[in-house]
């Protein structure tokens, strides 16, 4: 591998922007492509099907043989609550794979202490979600209950296009909130992509147990993008 | 080097391979590029490993990484990529394989 194409690679990946890494299986010579960079023929088609699945493998063109490796950008969860669902959310996701941030305006509940190792913002989303905007590979859990904190974070998220929106609630709760969601401009479609009442139906009860369903779901959602029916499902 | 809150960089094998490039060190990077039936590691999975036999990340659940290390060693020395397959533990043709019964090709070049 090209040194300074591992540089490249790491840098697209910390920055959290797709990039692939072209390796011709026959010589050994590799290069980073960009999303939106031009690739042409058979290899930019496949360039193409790579950033849009995620998938990496070989791929034959042009009379060589390429390994494309997608480096897609790490999904990550934001928690909009510094509740006790999300005191066991919190390190579950980052095992899994997703890391987490948490916002609450309410400095009684994000207080380091109650969130040792995790990134907390005791700000009102509004402040957090413009500094650092919400994009494709986040999900957004929305947990407090209260519409003065949920409501802008959810309406973010469904405009940011984020892989998962889910929110805690009855459905006679979310039955309110989707017309306050619909009142602030909001489509019948994009809230239909809500997850609520939050959670993959495991019969979770204690907090912990509604973090694991939460973070089943988000994972799902994730694994699954692009293929609706199977979004459906959760 | 500037750290990311997005990327488990303790662990990350690609990090690392770039920290030992920056530490002087000579380093090998491992990539699964195929599988058939039940790999235990993804497609693009790296196993990064430098000269002295250290390794982050997996290209199996743990099943050939021993042989990736010592190929990943060769290959240092050379500086002659190879391309590695392992099949299911057969006793008559392979001392490391996959329990689990699936088959992998594992690409191993030097980095630089």
């Amino acid at each position: 591998m090209d040194p300074y194409a591992l540089k490249t690679l790491n840098a697209e990946r910390r920055a959290r922007r797709a990039a692939i890494l072209v390796t011709d299986l026959g010589d050994g010579r590799d290069r980073v492509v960009r999303e939106g960079d031009r690739v042409a023929g058979e290899l930019g088609a496949a360039v193409a099907k790579a950033f849009r699945t995620g998938n990496s493998g070989s791929v034959e063109a042009e009379g060589r043989t390429f390994f494309l490796n997608a480096h897609l950008p790490q999904p990550r969860l934001v928690v909009i609550g510094a509740v006790h669902i999300s005191q066991a959310l919190a390190p579950m996701a980052r095992i899994a794979g997703y890391p987490v941030e948490i916002i609450d305006p309410r400095t009684a509940f994000a207080t380091p202490d109650r969130f040792p190792d995790i990134a907390l913002h005791a700000e009102w989303p509004q402040v957090v979600l413009t500094r650092q905007p919400l994009d494709n590979y986040t999900a957004l859990a929305a947990l407090t209950h209260d519409p003065k904190i949920d409501d802008f974070a959810l309406k973010a998220a469904l405009d940011a296009d984020c892989f998962y929106v889910g929110a805690l609630g009855s459905r006679k709760t979310h039955a309110k909130r989707v017309e306050r969601l619909l009142a602030s401009g909001a489509t019948a479609d994009q809230i239909a992509r809500i997850h609520a009442p939050i959670g993959l139906d495991i019969g979770a009860a204690s907090p912990a147990e509604i973090a694991v369903a939460v973070l089943a779901q988000a994972i799902h959602a994730f694994r699954s993008r692009g293929l609706e029916s199977k979004g459906a499902v959760a | 080097m500037e750290r990311s809150i997005y990327l488990d960089e303790a662990r990350d094998p690609l990090i690392i391979a770039e920290g030992w490039m920056k530490d002087g060190k000579d380093v090998a990077i491992a990539t699964v590029v195929e599988t058939w039936g039940s790999a235990p590691r993804p497609v693009g999975s790296h196993l990064v490993i430098d000269a002295e036999g250290n390794f982050h990340g997996s290209v199996s659940g743990g099943c050939v990484e021993g042989a990736v290390v010592a190929e990943a060693v060769e290959v240092i020395d050379s500086g002659k990529a190879k391309m590695l397959e392992f099949g299911v533990a057969d006793e008559t043709a392979w001392q490391v394989g996959l329990s689990c019964g699936g088959r992998i090709k594992v690409y191993v070049e030097r980095l630089g």
